[in-house]
Formats: C-alpha cells, sequence, structure tokens
C-alpha cells in the first residue's frame, strides 16, 4: 500500500473558462473519502509540483449520500463522493465534475434543471392546505410500501442523467428522474388524482417517448432506484392517457 | 395576492413549512438557501418524528408527551409552546402523510409507530430510516406547487449576511451575497424569516451538515438578536468517529433493541465476536436497568465518556465503544435500520450485521438558539393562535424557527422531538409572520433606500476587506482549531478552568480570523470567501456557548460540569431521608439555575443575563431518575 494519495483534478475557473488539469498528493490515512480528502487539498491547495494554487471548489453538505450534492465524476464514473473510499479507488484519482451540467467551477456544477423538470412533471400531491382534516392519507399496505418507498429515496443527484445517452445539455429530455417521481406520485392513494396533469408533462418535447431504453440509468443509481421498472410502468400510463385523451375522457 | 412580502432564510424544514403557510396566506415568499433548498440538512434526519397517535396499545397520551419533553429538557423549555407543539403534533404528521411522505405501515395500513431513546411509549412515526429526507421532500413539494404558481420565489445560491432595519430598529429586509458572482444585494420585506438551522459545525466535525455552521444566527445575535440557552448542546452518544464528519448511527439502533459495550479488560483485543457474554461489560444495562440501552441522550454520552475517559475501558485505548446489532434477527433490522446499516457499511467497510458498530459521542444538536417570543392563553396555558408575538425574536419583524430557535428543548432534546419542533415551529411562524405583516400600516416598499444601501455597502465593505486581506492565517485550519478547542474543552463533560481557558482562546481565535489569507482572488464563486465569513461567525458564537457554560455551576441536561453534579444517593429512593434531602438540595438549585441563558452581543463578547422560565403546565416537583 501507498503511503500517499495521488489526484488528478479537472479545473475550470468559471463557466466559459477552459478546463485544465493539476495534480495533487495528500498523505494516506486510513478512512479517508474523496471529500475527506478534498478537504485537505482544500486546505493547503498545494500541486504536486509545489505550485501554490486556488482552494478546489466541489458542492457537499450531508456527507451521508443522502443530500445529492456531492456527485462527480471519479475515475471516470460517476459517484457521490462522500461515500467514495480511497480504499476502493485506483490511483491517480482522477476527479472531473458531471459532464451534462454546466460547470460552475472547478467540480461544481448547476443541476437546477432537474428542479426546473420537477415543477414541469407536477411531481407532488395536491393537498387542500397544509392545516390538519383530521384525518391522514388513505391506507397503504406494506407491500405497496415496499414497492413505492424507494422511488421516494431520490437524492436529485443526476447519476442517471450523467450516464443517459438522451440526455444532453443542449436538448430537453427530463429522464429517469423525473419518470420515477412521476411513477411515485401516480401510485399514492390520493396522488394518482392528477395522473392525467404529470402524464401529460410527460408526453411533448423532452417526455418519455425520447428515452432510448439504454438502461444505464438503473445501473449507477446510489439509491438502488428501479428506474426501468418506473419507465416501464409510466410508459404504459403515458400510452393510455393519449388513447383516452383522443376518445375524449 | 398581498402587497406584503416576506423574506425567508432557510429552506429545512423549519423554513419550507413558513413559506408554505405564507404561501397559503397569499403573501409571497422570498426563500433564500445556501443551495438547493431539497439538499438541506433536514434530510440527514433518520429515525423519525415524535406524535402521540396511540396506535399501538400503550395507551399513550398527548399530556404524557408534554410532560416527556419538559422533563427530558430539564424543566429548562418555556411550557406553553411545548403544550401546544405536542397538542398540534398528530394533526402535523397526517398533514405530512396527506402530502405524500412514505411514513413505514403497519399489516393494517395504517403508520408505524417505533420507541425512540428516553421514551416509554411507541411514539415515533417513522418512513423506513430516511424520515428526515421523506418530511423534508413532502413539504419541499408542496412549496414547489406555489413556486409554480408565483407565489415562491427561490433564491438558492444566494448567503443570508444581515438584517437590515428601520428608523424604529425593526427589521425590513436583509443583505445577501449571491454565490456565484459573490456580489452583495439587499432585499426589502414586510417581515423576515430566519431558519437557517444549527451549529454543529462549531464544534468542527459533527453529525450535522456544512449547512449547520450557525453563522446567520451568530449574524442576526451580532445586529443585537438576544440568543438562549447557548450553552445546551446535545451529544449524540452514538456518532461513527470519521475524518469530514462523525456520522450518526440512529437512535433507533437502540430503540430497535441495539446493545452497548466495551470488552471487561481493555487489554482484551480479541475479535468481539469471540468475547464470550461474561467477559462483556454492558455498562447502559447494568448501570440503568429500569431503560437499560434507551436511557436518554446526555445519560448515555456521559455514560460512555466515563467508560473511556475515567475508567479507561475504551476499545484499544481509543475514543470507542461497541454499538451491537449483531444479535438481532436479519431482517428486521434492515427493513428497520436499512439506512444506517448502509451508511456503517458504505463509511466504514464493515457490516453491522455480522460485526458490532464502533461509536463515540458526537456534537449533534443545539437546544439553544435566537430567544423568540409566544403569547400565552392564560387559561389553557398554551400558545396563542396567530398571535403575531409568537417566535418573534428580540429584533421586531425578525422571526426564527427550526434549529436556529432555543424555544422547545430548553436544557435537552429528546430523540425525534426536533423535526417536530422545526416543522411545528415553522407552521406557527408562518402564521404568525403572516398576521404580523397584515396588521402593518406602512409597507417595506415605502421605506427609504439609504439604510439598505448603507448595509449593502458595509457588507461589500467586509468581502473586500477580506479579499485584499494579506494575512497568514489560513480559514480552513482556524476552523479546525476552532473544532479541537470545543471539542475538547466545552463539551459532554466541561469544568471552570478549561472553560475559562477556552474563552481565551476563543479571544485568540477570533483575533485571528481578522488575519485571513484566502489564496483565492477570484471575484466568481469564491467558496472560500463564503467559508471565510462563516468561520468568522462561528468563533462569535462559540463565546456565547462558553461563556453561558462557564457561568452556570449546575448539572441540568446536556450541561454536566463535574463538581456540580447533586448526585442522587446510590441504593436510596423516596421515602429514605437521604432521598430526601437530595431533594432539597435538588429544589434548591433549582431555585437559582431554572433559568433561561440569555446572551447579548457587546464589543467585548457576550453579556449573559438570566430569563424566567414559564413553568406553568408541568410544575417542577421532583427529580429524574433513571435507575
Ligand atoms: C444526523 C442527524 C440525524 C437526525 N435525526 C433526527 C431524527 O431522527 N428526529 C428528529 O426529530 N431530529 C433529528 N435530527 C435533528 C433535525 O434533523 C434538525 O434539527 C432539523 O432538521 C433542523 O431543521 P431546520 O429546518 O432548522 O434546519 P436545516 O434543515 O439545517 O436547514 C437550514 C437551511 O438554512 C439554510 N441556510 C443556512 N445558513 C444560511 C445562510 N447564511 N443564508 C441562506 N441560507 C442559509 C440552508 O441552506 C438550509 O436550507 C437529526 C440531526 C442530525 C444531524
Ligand atoms: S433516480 Fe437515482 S440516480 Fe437519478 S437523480 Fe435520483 S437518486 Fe440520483
Amino acid at each position: 500500500m501507498t503511503n500517499t494519495i495521488r489526484f488528478k483534478i479537472k479545473r475550470q475557473d468559471s463557466p466559459d473558462s477552459s478546463p485544465y488539469w493539476q495534480e495533487f498528493e495528500i498523505p494516506y490515512k486510513a478512512g479517508h473519502n474523496v471529500v475527506s480528502a478534498l478537504m485537505v487539498i482544500r486546505e493547503t491547495p498545494v500541486t504536486r509540483d509545489g505550485k501554490k494554487v486556488k482552494p478546489v471548489v466541489w458542492e457537499c453538505n450531508c456527507m451521508e449520500e443522502v443530500c445529492g450534492a456531492c456527485t462527480m465524476l471519479i475515475n471516470g464514473e460517476v459517484k457521490q463522493s462522500c461515500s467514495a473510499l480511497i480504499d476502493d479507488l485506483d490511483q491517480p484519482i482522477v476527479l472531473e465534475p458531471m459532464s451534462k451540467f454546466p460547470v460552475v467551477r472547478d467540480l461544481m456544477v448547476d443541476r437546477n434543471r432537474m428542479f426546473e423538470n420537477l415543477k414541469k412533471s407536477k411531481a407532488w400531491v395536491d393537498i387542500d392546505g397544509s392545516w390538519d382534516i383530521h384525518e391522514g392519507a388513505p391506507r397503504i399496505s406494506q407491500e405497496e410500501w415496499d414497492r413505492t418507498y424507494i422511488f421516494s429515496r431520490c437524492i436529485t443527484c443526476g447519476s442517471c442523467l450523467e450516464v443517459c445517452p438522451q440526455f444532453d445539455k443542449d436538448n430537453d429530455f427530463m429522464g429517469a428522474q423525473i419518470i420515477a417521481q412521476v411513477y411515485l406520485k401516480n401510485t399514492h392513494p390520493t396522488g394518482k388524482f392528477k395522473s392525467a396533469d404529470r402524464l401529460h408533462a410527460l408526453m411533448g418535447k423532452g417526455g418519455i417517448a425520447e428515452c432510448g431504453n439504454a438502461q444505464n440509468c438503473v445501473e449507477v443509481c446510489p439509491k438502488e432506484i428501479p428506474l426501468t421498472t418506473a419507465i416501464g410502468d409510466v410508459g404504459r400510463q403515458v400510452t393510455f392517457q393519449v388513447l383516452k385523451d383522443w376518445f375524449g375522457k | 395576492m398581498s402587497e406584503k412580502r416576506i423574506i425567508v432564510v432557510g429552506g429545512g424544514l423549519g423554513g419550507l413549512w413558513a413559506t408554505l403557510r405564507i404561501a397559503e396566506a397569499g403573501i409571497p415568499v422570498d426563500l433564500f438557501s445556501l443551495f438547493e433548498v431539497k439538499r438541506s440538512h433536514s434530510a440527514c434526519a433518520q429515525g423519525g418524528i415524535n406524535a402521540c397517535m396511540d396506535t399501538k396499545g400503550d395507551r399513550d397520551t398527548t399530556w404524557q408527551h408534554i410532560v416527556d419533553t419538559i422533563k427530558g429538557g430539564g424543566y429548562l423549555g418555556n411550557q406553553p409552546p411545548i403544550k401546544t407543539m405536542c397538542e398540534e403534533a398528530p394533526g402535523l404528521v397526517r398533514t405530512f402523510e396527506r402530502m405524500g411522505v412514505t411514513f413505514s405501515r403497519t399489516a393494517e395500513g395504517i403508520m408505524d409507530l417505533r420507541h425512540f431513546g428516553g421514551v416509554k411509549n411507541m411514539r415515533t412515526c417513522f418512513a423506513g430510516a430516511s424520515t428526515g429526507q421523506q418530511l423534508l421532500y413532502g413539504v419541499d413539494e408542496q412549496v414547489r406547487r406555489y413556486e409554480d404558481m408565483g407565489v415562491v420565489k427561490k433564491y438558492e445560491w444566494w448567503e443570508f449576511l444581515s438584517v437590515v432595519k428601520n428608523d424604529e430598529g425593526s427589521c425590513r429586509g436583509i443583505t445577501a451575497m449571491d454565490l456565484r458572482t459573490m456580489k452583495v444585494y439587499s432585499f426589502k420585506a414586510d417581515a423576515v424569516v430566519l431558519a437557517t438551522g444549527g451549529l454543529g459545525l462549531i464544534y468542527g466535525r459533527s453529525t450535522n451538515s456544512t449547512n449547520s455552521t450557525g453563522a446567520a444566527a451568530s449574524r442576526v445575535y451580532q445586529q443585537g438578536a438576544e440568543f438562549m440557552n447557548g450553552e445546551f448542546i446535545q451529544f449524540h452518544p452514538t456518532g461513527m468517529p470519521g475524518d469530514d464528519k462523525n456520522r450518526l448511527m440512529t437512535e433507533a439502533a437502540r430503540g430497535e433493541g441495539g446493545r452497548i459495550w466495551v470488552p471487561k479488560d481493555p487489554k482484551n483485543s480479541r475479535d468481539p465476536m469471540q468475547i464470550p457474554e461474561e467477559d462483556r461489560f454492558y455498562f447502559l444495562e447494568e448501570w440503568y436497568p429500569a431503560f437499560g440501552n434507551t436511557v436518554p441522550r446526555d445519560v448515555a454520552s456521559r455514560a460512555i465518556w466515563k467508560v473511556v475517559k475515567h475508567m479507561g475501558l475504551g476499545l484499544r485505548g481509543e475514543d470507542r465503544v461497541y454499538l451491537d446489532l449483531t444479535h438481532l434477527d436479519r431482517h428486521f433490522i434492515e427493513t428497520r435500520l436499512g439506512a444506517i446499516l448502509d451508511i456503517y457499511q458504505t463509511f466504514s467497510g464493515q457490516d453491522p450485521r455480522e460485526v458490532p458498530m464502533e461509536i463515540f459521542p458526537a456534537t449533534h444538536y443545539s437546544m439553544g438558539g435566537l430567544w423568540v417570543d409566544f403569547e400565552k392563553d392564560e387559561t389553557t396555558n398554551a400558545m396563542v393562535h396567530h398571535s403575531p408575538r409568537n417566535h418573534q425574536t428580540s429584533i421586531p419583524g425578525l422571526f426564527a424557527c427550526g434549529e436556529c430557535d432555543g424555544a422547545y428543548h430548553g436544557a435537552n432534546r429528546l430523540g425525534a422531538n426536533s423535526l417536530l419542533s422545526a416543522s411545528f415551529s415553522g407552521r406557527v411562524v408562518g402564521e404568525s409572520a403572516s398576521i404580523y405583516v397584515k396588521g402593518m400600516q406602512k409597507k417595506s416598499k415605502d421605506i427609504k433606500d439609504s439604510a439598505f444601501e448603507f448595509e449593502r455597502q458595509r457588507q461589500e465593505g467586509i468581502n473586500d476587506g477580506l479579499m485584499k486581506c494579506d494575512g497568514t492565517e489560513n480559514a480552513y485550519t482556524l476552523h479546525k482549531e476552532l473544532g479541537e478547542l470545543m471539542t475538547k474543552k466545552v463539551s459532554v463533560e466541561r469544568n471552570n478552568d478549561e472553560l475559562d481557558h477556552a474563552l481565551e482562546e476563543l479571544k485568540n481565535l477570533e483575533e485571528r480570523s481578522h488575519h485571513l489569507d484566502l489564496g483565492d482572488s477570484q471575484t466568481w464563486s469564491n467558496t472560500t470567501l463564503q467559508y471565510a465569513r462563516q468561520v468568522q461567525d462561528m468563533i462569535v458564537l462559540a463565546q456565547v456557548i462558553a461563556k453561558g457554560a462557564r457561568l452556570r455551576d449546575e448539572c441540568r441536561g446536556a450541561h454536566y460540569k463535574a463538581g456540580f453534579d447533586i448526585a442522587i444517593p446510590e441504593g436510596k429512593f423516596p421515602g429514605d431521608p437521604e432521598w430526601d434531602e437530595y431533594v432539597v438540595k435538588w429544589k434548591a438549585n433549582n431555585e437559582k439555575w431554572l433559568k433561561s441563558t440569555i446572551a447579548k452581543h457587546t464589543e467585548d463578547g457576550p453579556e449573559i443575563s438570566y430569563r424566567e422560565v414559564d413553568t406553568s403546565v408541568f410544575p417542577v416537583e421532583k427529580p429524574r431518575d433513571y435507575r
């Protein structure tokens, strides 16, 4: 085992400037993950050839794989950097920003599009108001819960979109993340009242028809969400909805 | 839509609830957050949210929830807000359920309940082991609905810097920094709600997310808002020590049957699975037979501290003990505790189904926070609904909710009570701030621009100063030093010598924090500038914690000062004369110390005074006894 950890980091000062590479080396310590190593680098940002440089910029918040902030490409694979243990990675560890979203600076990208799409697809349950109506939601069986709970774990990290051949910086495709959320809301006993609205959002440009069925998404989802199941199911729902719309109800 | 506007700073559970309630009242909201609100720290909460649903045959009552919260908090919480919170908890949880939150189910399809530390009845609703994430998403989705309707405008990737006051000293807006361009702007509002979360990062590594710096609370404290009970910090007994953060192994692990132990012989370095029962010291079960492993957090943290620091029984001589799940049914723990099994395995590389986890107390939750007002109904002792006083800070027009207020948990917080208080207080603030602005004559729109421009320039000046400063100090290193100091000297066990020393050191750190070298002169997305400002403000707030602790010569809840412990006489119970003597001492101590600590900012550090606690709901009668 080596007694240092080596990094090759792709840096970029601003959205419009050109990227460049820098290498760093820090002392080995058991238990390091990519975020904790980046913290060491940020404190003393000196490259392997001894040049003092600007601290590396990246995004992280919870460091428990539940906020979705710290997603990046690690040795070419999209991952949450907080849970990427150094011991599991080949060195030099190559860090790059996600490629499907505009770079803000260094490893930080702008994923606003995912949140805009949550809006477009109306991924919520319409409630009358946030006051108590003295009853809860309709009952949900344990089996149903088992099937749907996993979809509520989506952390909006964008990994599924990063590996999707159809999802591009310059197109409108919404991708697996949104389809999974539509599935979740359309399955909920009261959420399903507004299914049609969500399905309509998935019909036009950027909708589910643009899915090329490459199935990469399901391979990389850190929450192991059965995305292809959702895509299949919502695909059928959309087809039915098209027919319903045709026959006027 | 109303002509008035309200600013909400923070989009965790507290801020989102506030936003939702204000939007429902037809008042437009500008919602500020360091990043997309959906990534807020609230997502981290695993265990659950308390509400007396009484569906488990425990004959649980709301009254019992109230009493547990009051007693758990060492009687230091003002009781009317606590009462109302517990009364409204079931309705709040039902509302979450209607939002589509995926609560775990019983075979009959209703919400399941579980045990949670320190409480005998099953009262905790949960969604797998990701309750906070699910609750956060529930309100996030509702707020997005209002965003879609144009009632809510989000400012994500913005950092709140200060409030702007009018001539009468009322808050009528804020300044904030665009975290891309790093430029400072001012914003007008008829009321401002602060919901910026906890302050765990003052301890360097904690269980908290990086948003929990306390910097925003510190900023309004420096502008005159009173800070309450700062010294009360909860140390979670079961943290998994790490280099970037200490990951929390939820209390549910103890609630569902996890056992804490160390080898009786500290030199016993055998594989834990090979150590026979008789060589294991299950110290919680031995010392607290009634509650065993489910004693409240402060009791558990101190017991672990004692076993490691005083008895020298830490694993391999390190700050660690075992939290053991290996005896439990695999399927059972997988469904109940899936998320922490994953977390532990992911971050340590070991499987907690096969080997006991290694844990140690970690800084977890701040009971203290901005002082907030409430209006009491004298006949019911509950909080008056829709009173504009509720959750207003000592700066008129500035409200606070969530972990950054100090209203509900007194000297200690019960597990699963803070998702409740964050949500409930957010909802209350939404109502009180709406009423407050509706009753206002003058609209903020009509206030002169000069006050706003003055404050904006002042804040920009701070940024310029930092950018130009050619000092020698490193913001990241300073933060580390701050964390180490606080963890060593202002933590699970405190003493006055160390606290004096800590206060001196904090002054030093404060001085040094004005001689920084950012090492980054770029104006675009300069996270070091942001960090530096946070560190400066953290050091100021750390002094509130340390000073409060230094002056409070007693033990209460999470604040434990060796030498001032009025210990329960061993083997004595009510009826024994020793017990009665103990109760007399305990009462005398309450006379003196059952008071909220109030800190006010001065140039020379915090000025501390004490304020009466409203104990009208459940007067102080007898001490806690967890034996
Ligand atoms: C690991 C862990 C597990 C927990 N588990 C439980 C549990 O099971 N049950 C329970 O009841 N409680 C639990 N808690 C406590 C609970 O999660 C928190 O107290 C609660 O979520 C706090 O919510 P909040 O809305 O106050 O703040 P947060 O969720 O922290 O949100 C703060 C918001 O403020 C914003 N913000 C901060 N500063 C600024 C600024 N300067 N400018 C602009 N925006 C700013 C952030 O962007 C963020 O949106 C847990 C805590 C931790 C650490
Ligand atoms: S579906 Fe999975 S991969 Fe896609 S955004 Fe959600 S958590 Fe990330």
